[in-house]
């Protein structure tokens, strides 16, 4: 039914924090099956766009929107959009104490697929199955969210509440940084596992193309100063790989840069 | 004013009935030493009983107010304008169904029938000021333990209730544990024979309904060598709109060997002064764990308290405390060392919100005697907002060097960041507090029988809903 619509359409986004202006005119679109990366230095604004798809309530968004599958994402509290079907991989994902593993994650899919789908063995299989394959031990379930986790076991986590919340749109913010090769593998299995071949789309940002060498994306944007200054397909992490942005960032390229001189 | 008026009105016990709240008996306002005689007098309690009130009185009446803790709040308790005594129905009932219906319903809605099905080994359910309802399970009966509301006790085992009554908390304790001894009614009476291990906790539910109903109630818990058991008692009241009272006194005999545990979860409305005193004396390798949740009332002070009196025992105090809005929590733990290889364990959490204020206050003391003594605390608390207040005021006093002390304190916020990773996975922003609150309690909520926990969490999150601004 929403065939036609993407599953992200974001045109001429621009946002900041208290006045300070960080995204300055972001149009991306990431249409059902596909996985698109945004690469960029710190500071570019990758986070910030993360965020801002999430609802961050400390960011102001000033112009342009955000809609999934057609439907707006600005006008909704961050859990109406986790409802909706947008998840976010968190960086730094949060630490709350006391709260278990398991009870949280029952409480999450029942939030976001229904009372039903938290419930009685077809729950525990996926549950059982999802932890197979991010090879996560059954007593993760008995520990607090995020408290004592390593740097490794935080990001194996985020990719088990993406493959059980089953979102429309997965945005990976980092998610292989802080990781090892089997860490990046294993998590590059859980997206793979969650997007490829379903009607939801995925958002990787990161700064460094390993990761891609294992979810091959579709497309790679790269974002500096709040824009996304180029296009490409998987060819262009590699080159970024090699080059660095500061080619991009000189305004050699890409049209489009003419207009962020203003801005400055 | 108080003591000719109510000896009026115990004068003439019928014209003092006071239908709308079904009261077979209600003494008017205030306290007289002839008001607690006519006490002791209603219950056809032996002398020595009489004698121990009368003593209690006069001692409360000379004793001054706390100079610590919430002395604001303290001022505005007035004694005077207090019910002493009231009894509901026909005394205490074996069958349910002779219960008087309204208070039946009441129970109804707290849900102790089934209650009892699934976890209850005997049920005490308090109304007003003695039991009502009183059931006990058999095999309990054929193993020797006797759970009874304290005024059977008395009546039925004067010679145990004699020995050990006011040996833990002596009447001069303090102002309240005078008053209480002084006008004492209902309460648990529990004594648990050599070897006997009850296995399922045994449950008390009690119940403030009247209007400036005093709650006195006393409990004496008393488990001989080698037993063990588990007794939980829940408090929920209704909102009133004038202040009440609840000084309860507590006192447990933990024998050579044996182990009590005492969990409550008390939820007081918010115009209910909460001030109990709960003690117990563990003897050689006994255990005495005290496990304590303190959500409602105005002002709660109480620090459930162990002597560890013989060598190698333990002592457990495990306490949460929420103080929301005009509400103080002045609760914490006291746990005496008089015996060598003793041990004990203090862990307090507190939240506070809505401009509450939540204070552990804590005493653990080791005597020069007692070698080898190891002692650990930690209080953690929770900030909900700017305008709440939590306070810590520990002390120790270790007077041998072979002691081994712990000691932590943290004090945390909740973050936005840890709001919004919640809110990210569906949660409204009220669910996402609750569960970070729970999270918080969650050691305490575990010591908890199952149905204890999960109505606490119910409660938490209730507390929560509305706090979003």
């Amino acid at each position: 039914m929403s065939a036609g619509k993407p599953v992200l359409e974001i045109n001429n986004l621009h946002a900041g924090i208290d006045d300070t202006p960080i995204l300055r005119g972001i149009d991306l679109e990431i249409p059902a099956g596909e996985i698109h990366a945004i690469m960029g230095r710190n500071g570019s604004g990758k986070t910030t766009t993360a965020n801002i798809i999430m609802g961050h309530p400390d960011f102001e968004v000033s112009k342009g929107s955000v809609e999934l599958n057609g439907k707006d994402l600005l006008e909704m509290e961050p859990w109406e959009r986790a409802r909706a079907g947008v998840f976010l991989s968190f960086q730094y994902p949060q630490a709350v104490p006391g709260l278990q593993v398991g009870n949280f994650l029952r409480k999450s899919v029942a939030a976001i697929r229904g009372e039903e789908a938290a419930k009685g063995s077809d729950f525990r299989k996926q549950l059982k199955q999802a932890m197979k394959e991010l090879d996560i031990d059954r007593s993760f379930l008995g520990r607090y969210v995020n408290d004592g986790f390593s740097g490794g076991e935080k990001k194996r986590f985020e990719i088990l509440q993406l493959m059980l919340l089953r979102p429309k749109l997965a945005i990976l913010d980092e998610t292989d940084s802080g990781l090892d090769i089997d860490g990046i593998r294993t998590v590059a299995k859980g997206i793979n596992t969650a997007v490829r071949g379903s009607e939801s789309g995925a958002l990787i940002i990161t700064h460094y193309s390993r990761i891609l060498e294992h979810v091959q994306p579709d497309k790679v944007h790269v974002l500096i100063k709040g824009r996304i200054v180029k296009t490409g397909g998987p060819e262009l992490a590699l080159e970024l790989e090699e080059r660095g942005y500061d080619w991009l960032d000189e305004g050699h390229t890409d049209e489009s840069l003419g207009e962020a001189e203003t801005a400055a | 004013m108080a003591a000719k008026e109510a000896r009026d009105a115990v004068g003439e016990y019928k014209a003092g009935w006071h239908d709308p709240e079904n009261a077979t008996i209600r003494f008017d306002f205030g306290l007289s030493e002839q008001v607690v005689r006519d006490i002791s007098a209603i219950k056809n309690e032996p002398e020595w009983m009489t004698e121990i009130r009368v003593k209690a009185y006069h001692h409360f009446e000379n004793r001054p107010m706390p100079t610590w803790g919430n002395m604001s709040m303290l001022k505005n308790i007035d004694f005077d304008k207090i019910c002493y005594f009231l009894r509901s129905g026909e005394g205490t009932e074996d069958d349910w169904d002779d219960v008087p219906e309204d208070i039946r319903n009441t129970f109804d809605k707290l849900g102790i029938p089934e209650a009892e099905q699934k976890w209850l080994s005997g049920v005490t359910a308090q109304y007003e000021s003695e039991a009502v309802y009183h059931s006990i399970r058999e095999d309990l009966e054929q193993q020797g333990v006797i759970f009874l509301d304290m005024d059977s006790g008395l009546r039925e085992y004067p010679e145990i209730v004699k020995k050990w009554f006011c040996s833990v908390v002596p009447y001069q304790d303090n102002k309240f544990s005078a008053l209480n001894t002084a006008v004492w009614s209902g309460g648990s009476f529990i004594y648990v024979p050599k070897g006997v291990h009850v296995e399922m906790p045994v449950q008390a539910y009690f119940r403030i309904n009247a209007k400036n109903m005093g709650q006195f109630e006393r409990t004496l818990i008393i488990a001989d060598e080698g037993s063990s058991i588990h007794y939980v008692e829940g408090c929920t009241a209704p909102t009133y709109s004038t202040d009440s009272l609840h000084s309860a006194v507590v006192e447990l005999i933990a024998l050579p060997g044996s182990h009590i545990r005492y969990s409550t979860v008390q939820n007081w409305s918010t115009n209910v002064y909460n001030l109990v005193t709960k003690r117990g004396i563990a003897h050689k390798n006994a255990k005495i764990e005290w496990v304590d949740g303190n959500i409602g009332s105005r002002l709660t002070m109480k620090y459930p308290a162990v002597i560890l009196k013989g060598e190698g025992s333990h002592a457990e105090v495990i306490s949460v405390a929420y103080s929301g809005k005009g509400q103080h929590q002045d609760a914490g733990a006291k746990i005496h060392h008089l015996a060598s290889n003793t041990t004990s364990k203090i862990l307090s959490k507190s939240i506070s919100k809505d401009g509450g204020r939540g204070s552990y206050r804590g005493l653990v003391s080791v005597s020069p005697k007692a070698e080898n003594c190891k002692l650990n605390v930690v209080c953690d608390a929770l900030i909900l907002d700017e305008n709440s207040r939590s306070d810590t005021y520990p002390t120790m006093e270790v007077a041998n060097p072979t002691a081994r002390c712990e000691h932590e304190a943290s004090v945390s916020k909740v973050s936005d960041e840890q709001l919004f990773y919640l809110m990210s996975r569906g949660h409204a922003e009220e669910e996402a507090l609750a569960m970070i609150v729970n999270g918080f309690f969650e050691p305490f909520t575990r010591e908890l029988p199952m149905e204890y926990a999960v109505e606490l969490n119910k409660l938490m999150a209730l507390e929560m809903e509305g706090s979003i601004g």
